[in-house]
């Protein structure tokens, strides 16, 4: 992206502090973060950039990006910044902000789905039912899955927290 | 004797259930007692659940920590990605009284109330610290005498600066816990690069996800390492998925299925037939 015209946003500032990201502006942009990130060295995602961008509230920017995707949150640059800058949580709340205005990647939707529904990141398939049987251990992992009640527990929870919009 | 309470989370019991049984196995023969976390859910995830909503990870991840507040049990996990969600979540509710309160608000609507006393341990730090090399040593019967790639993944020790277990550019604590079985961690180039999976990135690009994995598969097969060990279900999930279409055939094995081998578990009882690449003793 090609940044050719910048408006303020004032109001950004303020929301991605509530997200838990205000310490962006402890970075002074000496590109550490880019330096040493493994998907910036596979993929176009600039860290650096990116904390400029949320520095400079460019929210539609941000918002709309892909890279904002492609940090697998491994923390390098998190050690080597030399402001201590949170940037695996400014990612997190960037990303917040991103979904919250229906920036999802729709690869991301099933695993959203399947908290919402069974209360796991994946699903329960009749291959390892049969595998956990064969070594020894109940078809089913006594967790959620196993009680009905506990289940219907975090679906408030989910719900209470606007989860259930989101899996929409 | 030690007493956690297992979290299980979702990798291991669901896609690599031999991870599960040989950590029920292998606590047994060190004398750690595992207690059932009955009716937790998912971490949940860090990567992908939190990046949606920060609201949502923390109170379910709160409801978690509850129920083993409520056992009086600290928590034991044997994944990264549920280490660092569960560790992180904890970190902010038991030291954030306004955090804490806000959602204690979101537990009492299923009359739950989290008062922010839980633990969080990865399972090779209670095997380093509580456990220890030498004991572990002693319940070997089976050296596992090959030449292994120790794989950390990211978050076990990062962000080191709440986490403080090791320093993530010079630790030493899983190649020493590796070794006590008798194998040799084979050094290698950027052994602290991350797998690829972690961030939603597996889910969302896996073609990035790929070009990570296929580096470190680089590294590992250049350093003669014959297995690769790790310590999370997800970086597992991700090195065993993905090396058929990347040309490699490195078996992935978990800690705690190496401990397993080492303390006389049986190859069925080591769940194998869930492993994508061939897991030959």
């Amino acid at each position: 992206m090609i940044l050719t015209e910048i408006k303020a946003n004032p109001e950004f500032e303020a929301q991605l502090a509530k997200m838990g990201g205000a310490d962006v502006k402890m970075c002074f942009q000496c590109g550490t973060c880019t330096a040493d990130c493994p998907s910036g060295r596979r993929t176009s995602y600039r860290v650096r950039k990116l904390m400029r961008m949320a520095q400079l509230g460019l929210k539609d920017e941000i918002v709309d990006c892909e890279e904002l995707w492609e940090c697998t949150t491994c923390y390098t640059c998190v050690e080597r910044c030399p402001r201590q800058v949170p940037i695996v949580d400014i990612v997190i709340a960037l990303r917040n902000i991103a979904v919250a205005e229906g920036h999802m990647l729709a690869n991301h939707k099933p695993t959203a789905t399947n908290l919402y529904t069974i209360g796991h990141a994946v699903t329960v398939t009749d291959k390892v039912k049969e595998q956990r049987k064969a070594i020894g251990l109940p078809e089913i992992p006594p967790t959620v899955l196993m009680n009905s009640n506990a289940m219907a527990d975090l679906t408030k929870i989910l719900k209470a927290t606007g989860f259930d919009k989101i899996v929409e | 004797m030690a007493k956690y309470a297992f979290f299980l989370g979702c990798i291991a019991p669901l896609r690599y259930p031999g991870v599960e049984k040989s950590t029920r196995v292998v606590c047994e023969k060190l004398g750690i007692e595992l207690v059932e976390l009955d009716d937790a859910s998912c971490c949940p995830a860090p990567g992908v659940i939190r990046a949606f909503s920060r609201t949502t990870w923390l109170a379910a991840a709160a409801r978690n920590l509850a129920l083993a507040e409520a056992k009086g049990l600290p928590i034991v996990t044997i994944c990264n990605g549920c280490y660092g969600s569960l560790f992180d979540a904890a970190h902010e509710l038991n030291n954030d009284a306004e955090e804490l309160a806000k959602v204690n608000k979101v537990l009492a609507e299923i009359n739950m109330e989290y008062k922010g006393t839980t633990q969080v341990y990865h399972f090779a730090e209670v095997l380093y610290k509580e456990v220890g090399v030498e004991k572990i040593k002693a319940a070997v019967t089976n050296p596992f005498e090959h030449n292994v790639a120790a794989f950390y993944g990211c978050h076990f020790l990062k962000p080191s600066k709440i986490k403080d277990l090791e320093d993530p550019e010079d630790a030493h604590m899983l190649e020493a816990l590796i070794e006590a079985t008798g194998a040799k961690c084979m050094p290698r180039k950027q052994p602290m690069l991350c797998c690829g999976a972690g961030g939603g990135v597996r889910a969302g690009f896996s073609d990035v996800a790929k070009e990570f994995t296929k580096t470190n598969l680089e590294n590992i097969q250049a350093s003669s390492a014959n297995y690769i060990v790790d310590i999370c279900p997800f970086c597992h999930m991700q090195f065993d998925s993905v090396q058929k279409d990347l040309g490699f055939s490195i078996p992935v094995l978990h800690l705690c299925q190496v401990y397993g081998i080492a303390m006389g578990m049986s190859e069925e009882e080591l769940g194998f037939s869930a492993h994508v690449v061939p897991v030959k003793l």
